[in-house]
């Protein structure tokens, strides 16, 4: 794990902010997945029509990082911007809604979703970084018990215990947490 | 929490996948090419024969100054750059 990846989202912006390119990698790298799946599983749209989404929610993020008045608040200023630049995306292909009328109940599900599965991220951050690699690999990867051992020189017979064992962590930690909030890094 | 939690956990976990490499990279060079970009507006702005060559072939002429011509870079330069 590096030393950015524990930093705050309000810490993380005050560094963007001066200019630290790393800090900018490090948003890009913990927001990535949320935009992606908002984009692709969320609101179901093309590849073509994600990476624009993409692209256009991040270059936004940097060019009005300065005026997020509230530096903790990242999280769900990203997830509005997100779902808003979706829905002009919907709009300007002509398909189904409006940008300024309210999602389907659906959509509103999977978004909920992915607000839950951001939530269950963050909390894996806090395990040890075997545990954070074995499930992401496992889990969010698709990789195989034997592409698992081979990758990580284990034996494959303790893949499905490490495994459990690092869930039960996860688990644990999320235990104590509060429900999926707007914008809990602070 | 109970096992099934833990199976609704790891199912949560299948949500967020990673992005694509290329997306990803493109996204966190942002800042560096928002400097190349104002660097090449400036000397555009300042430099009539550059500007000219720019006007005549963006693409080739970013290349031969080593810039890399993204379609993302041209589109933004086609939109800043100085109109004679």
């Amino acid at each position: 794990m590096s030393q950015l990846s524990a930093l705050s989202d309000g810490q993380l912006v005050q560094r963007c902010r001066a200019g630290d390119d790393e800090a900018w990698h490090e948003l890009v790298e913990r927001f990535s997945r949320y935009v992606y799946a908002v984009a692709t599983r969320g609101f179901r749209l093309s590849e073509e029509d994600a990476e624009d989404v993409f692209q256009d929610v991040f270059t936004r993020v940097y060019t009005h990082l300065g005026t997020l008045r509230d530096d903790s608040a990242l999280r769900p200023w990203i997830a509005q911007l997100t779902r808003r630049v979706c829905l002009d995306s919907i709009a300007r292909r002509g398909r189904e809604q409006p940008a300024s009328e309210p999602v389907s109940e659906e959509i509103a599900a999977g978004l909920d979703e992915i607000d839950e599965a951001f939530t269950v991220r963050e909390a894996l951050t806090t395990l040890s970084e075997p545990c954070q690699d074995i499930l992401d690999r496992f889990f969010a990867r698709d990789q195989s018990y034997r592409t698992i051992s081979d990758e990580l020189e284990i034996p494959s017979g303790t893949i499905a215990s490490r495994i459990a064992r690092c869930l039960s962590k996860l688990r644990v930690e999320l235990e104590g947490r509060e429900p999926p909030p707007a914008g809990s890094r602070g | 929490m109970t096992l099934r939690d833990e199976e609704r956990v790891g199912g949560l976990l299948r949500v967020l996948r990673p992005a694509p490499e290329g997306w990803v990279r493109a996204a966190q060079e942002l800042p560096a090419a928002r400097r190349s970009l104002d660097e090449i507006v400036a000397r555009a702005e300042a430099d009539l024969e550059f500007r000219k060559a720019l006007v005549a072939d963006l693409e080739a002429t970013l290349e031969l100054e080593g810039y890399e011509p993204r379609p993302r870079v041209l589109d933004e330069l086609r939109r800043r750059l100085p109109q004679d």
